[in-house]
C-alpha cells in the first residue's frame, strides 16, 4: 500500500501544471456552486424571515375554517383550556394574539384596501421584533389609540408620522368598523406585499374597532426550531380537536413555499448544468493524463504490476486532487459567502433590480447564507462527481493490454 | 546442470489484414539456462514479436510457448502478469524506468510487487546497483541519469526478482559505443558468474559479437541457429 501511496503522491507532482489545472477546476467549481446555492438559500431565508419570522410566525391557531374564510366572524376565545394545551409544549417559546380583518383605508385624497391587524405590542416586540422594523416615528404602546402602517401604504397615501388615516370596514357579526387614527410609526417589512397593505393597531384598540369583545382571530406561535413547525402544528391539531385549526407556516403561505420550491428546482437544473461542465473539464484532464501515460502503464503491466494495483494508483491520484480541490473550494467559498452575508447587497427602491425583486414579492436584498450544510453539500457533490470520474482510469487500466499500450 | 527454460513449438503469429502478415512462422526453439542468446535479423523479421510471445506479452496465433515447463497459452491476462512478475525480467530499448522513482526505488520496484522483505530488498538492490556500477547514483531519478546509466538501472530492475531469464529487446539501440560496451560487460559477467539466462533481440553487431548463441530470423522463420 505504501508503494501505491508513494507512486500516487509523486505522480501528482510530476506534471504540476496538469495537477494545478485539475485542482483549480474543482476548486472554482465548488466556489461557484457554493456561492450560487448560498445566495439562493440566503434569499429564501430572507423571504421567509420577511414573511414568516417577522410576521406570520412559525405556526398559527385559528377557529376552524378561519384561514379559508378570513372572516372576522370566525374568531375564538383564547380560553384556559387552549392555554393548557399550549403549556404542554415547551418547544413553543412565544405566543402573540392577533385580530386580523380588512378595511378600506383612506387619506386625504386616496383610498386603498388594507389588512388591519390588532396585535399585542409587547408580544410582537419579544417575538417578531416588530419594533426594530419601525423606520419612522415610534413603536406603539398597548394603550395607544394610534396605528403603525407599512411603508408601502404610507407611500401610497403620502402619509407621514402624525398624519391621520381613516379605516372603514365590517366588524364582528356585521357591525360597522370605523375609526380615525394618527400614524404613530411607519414600518418596513421584508415582504413588499405586506408593506403595501398593513395597518397595525394595539390589540385592545382593534377589539374595539372590530367589536370582537375578548375574541381574537389568530394566535401566532414561535418555536425555537422552525424546522419542527409542521410536526408541532400536527401534534397541536390532534390535541385541540375540530374546533380549531393549527397550521404550520408552509400551510399558511403555500405560495411562498411553492415559489421557493420552483426556484430551487430551477437552481438544481442550473447546478446540474454546472456540474456537467465541471465533470467534462475534469474528465478531459483525466483523459489527457491517460493518453500521456499509456506507454508507461503498458510497461508497468509488462514487468508484472497487477492492473488493479496500477488502477488504484491512478484512482488515488485523481481522488486526491478531487478531494483536495473540494476541500479547498469549501474553504475558499466561505469568505466569499461570509462577505455577502455580513455585507448584503441592497438595491435602492427605484432601481430596476429592486422593482424586479418586488414583483416577486421579495425584499430587494441579496444576502448569502453561511449555513455549513451548503458548503458541505456542494463540496461533497463536486467531490463525488470527481470521484466517479476518477473511476474511469481504473476501468480503463483494468482493460489495458501491456503490449499494445507500450506501442501506443 | 542444463535445464530447458524456454521452449516454443510451431509458434506462429499472423497479423490479419488485406494481406495477412506472418510475423512469426512456425518457430521451434529451445533455450537452456545460462545461455547468452541473441535473436537477430533485419527489421520486420519478427524478432520483437517472438520475444513478446516468449515473454507472455503477446499471444500466438498458433503453436505454444513453455517457460520452465509452464504453458503460457493456457493462462489468462492476470495469470500472465503474475507469471511475468515471478519468472521473467524485461529490459526495453527505451529503458522505461518509472520517472518518479529513484534508481534504488526503480530497482526495488519488482521486489515490492513481490512483497519481499525490506531487509532482503535493501541488500539486493545495493548489490545489484553496485554490480551495474551505479552504487553512487542510487538516489538519482531517471532524468538525472544518462541513457547508459538508465539502461543499467533497467538491467538491475530486471534482475532484482531473480527471474528465470531476462528478455532484452534491442537493449543497446539507444546507447553510444562506450555505454553499449559497458552494458554488455555487465550482462556477460552476470551471465557467467551468476548463471542468469539472457535472450536479446538485436541487430547491433556489438551485441551479436558477444553472444554465445545467435539465432537468425528472416521473414518470421529461423534461418540459422549458431552456437559459439
Amino acid at each position: 500500500m505504501r508503494l501505491i501511496f508513494r507512486l500516487a503522491w509523486r505522480n501528482l507532482w510530476r506534471n504540476k501544471r496538469r495537477t494545478a489545472i485539475t485542482l483549480a477546476s474543482v476548486f472554482f467549481a465548488v466556489i461557484m456552486a457554493t456561492l450560487m446555492m448560498s445566495v439562493k438559500e440566503g434569499v429564501y431565508k430572507s423571504m421567509m424571515d420577511g414573511m414568516v419570522a417577522s410576521y406570520m410566525g412559525f405556526a398559527q391557531i385559528h377557529a376552524n375554517g378561519y384561514w379559508e374564510s378570513k372572516s372576522i366572524d370566525d374568531a375564538f376565545l383564547f380560553s384556559d383550556s387552549l392555554q393548557g394545551v399550549l403549556a404542554q409544549h415547551p418547544e413553543i417559546v412565544g405566543t402573540v394574539q392577533r385580530i386580523e380583518g380588512f378595511a378600506l383605508s383612506a387619506a386625504e385624497t386616496t383610498t386603498k384596501g388594507a389588512m388591519v391587524v390588532g396585535t399585542d405590542p409587547e408580544g410582537e416586540r419579544q417575538m417578531t421584533q416588530l419594533d426594530e422594523r419601525v423606520v419612522a416615528g415610534d413603536f406603539f404602546a398597548p394603550n395607544d389609540q394610534a396605528v403603525l402602517i407599512g411603508q408601502g401604504l404610507a407611500d401610497y397615501h403620502d402619509l407621514g408620522v402624525g398624519d391621520t388615516i381613516v379605516l372603514l370596514g365590517q366588524g364582528y357579526h356585521g357591525t360597522n368598523a370605523a375609526g380615525k387614527y394618527p400614524v404613530k410609526g411607519i414600518i418596513k417589512f421584508g415582504s413588499p406585499e405586506l408593506s403595501k397593505q398593513l395597518v397595525m393597531l394595539p390589540i385592545e384598540e382593534a377589539k374595539r374597532f372590530f367589536g370582537t369583545g375578548e375574541h381574537i382571530t389568530n394566535l401566532v406561535l414561535l418555536f425555537d426550531y422552525p424546522e419542527q413547525s409542521v410536526d408541532i402544528a400536527a401534534a397541536l391539531q390532534s390535541e385541540l380537536g375540530e374546533r380549531y385549526e393549527a397550521m404550520a407556516w408552509p400551510q399558511l403561505v403555500p405560495e411562498l413555499v411553492d415559489m421557493i420550491e420552483a426556484d430551487r428546482v430551477e437552481g438544481y437544473i442550473f447546478m446540474f448544468i454546472l456540474y456537467m461542465v465541471i465533470s467534462f473539464g475534469i474528465f478531459g484532464t483525466v483523459l489527457m493524463m491517460l493518453a500521456e501515460r499509456k506507454h508507461e502503464f503498458g510497461v508497468l503491466v509488462a514487468i508484472g504490476m497487477k492492473r488493479v494495483k496500477l488502477g488504484t494508483v491512478v484512482l488515488m491520484e485523481t481522488l486526491t486532487i478531487a478531494l483536495l480541490g473540494a476541500f479547498l473550494g469549501m474553504l475558499g467559498a466561505f469568505p466569499v459567502c461570509a462577505s455577502l452575508y455580513y455585507n448584503p447587497i441592497e438595491f435602492a427602491g427605484d432601481d430596476e433590480t429592486a422593482k424586479m425583486f418586488e414583483e416577486y414579492g421579495m425584499e430587494a436584498v441579496i444576502q448569502a447564507s453561511i449555513d455549513p450544510s451548503i458548503f458541505i453539500q456542494q463540496g461533497s457533490v463536486v467531490a463525488i462527481v470527481a470521484a466517479v470520474i476518477a473511476f474511469y482510469p481504473l476501468f480503463s487500466i483494468m482493460r489495458i493490454n501491456a503490449n499494445k499500450a507500450m506501442h501506443s | 546442470m542444463k535445464q530447458l527454460v524456454i521452449e516454443t513449438k510451431q509458434l506462429s503469429k499472423t497479423y490479419e489484414g488485406v494481406v495477412p502478415v506472418h510475423a512469426v512462422n512456425e518457430v521451434d526453439l529451445e533455450i537452456e539456462n545460462n545461455e547468452f542468446t541473441a535473436i537477430v535479423g533485419p527489421s520486420g523479421s519478427g524478432k520483437t514479436t517472438l520475444l513478446n510471445m516468449i515473454g507472455g506479452l503477446d499471444r500466438p496465433t498458433s503453436g505454444g510457448v513453455k517457460v520452465n515447463g509452464h504453458e503460457l497459452s493456457g493462462m489468462n491476462e492476470n495469470e500472465l502478469i503474475d507469471f511475468r512478475l515471478k519468472h521473467i525480467g524485461f529490459v526495453f530499448q527505451s529503458y522505461n524506468l518509472i520517472p518518479v522513482l529513484t534508481a534504488k526505488e526503480n530497482t526495488e520496484f519488482i521486489m515490492l510487487l513481490q512483497k519481499i522483505d525490506k531487509k532482503i530488498r535493501d541488500e539486493r538492490v545495493e548489490k545489484l546497483l553496485h554490480e551495474v556500477g551505479l552504487g553512487e547514483k542510487m538516489n538519482s531519478r531517471p532524468a538525472q541519469l544518462s541513457g547508459g546509466q538508465q539502461q543499467r538501472v533497467a538491467v538491475a530492475r530486471a534482475l532484482a526478482s531473480k527471474p528465470d531469464f531476462v528478455l532484452a529487446d534491442e537493449p543497446t539501440a539507444n546507447l553510444d559505443s562506450h555505454s553499449t560496451a559497458n552494458l554488455l560487460d555487465i550482462m556477460a559477467r552476470l551471465n557467467q558468474e551468476e548463471g542468469i539466462t539472457f535472450v536479446f533481440s538485436t541487430h547491433d553487431q556489438r551485441v551479436i559479437d558477444r553472444a554465445r548463441r545467435v539465432i537468425t530470423l528472416v521473414d518470421g522463420k529461423i534461418e540459422s541457429d549458431e552456437r559459439r
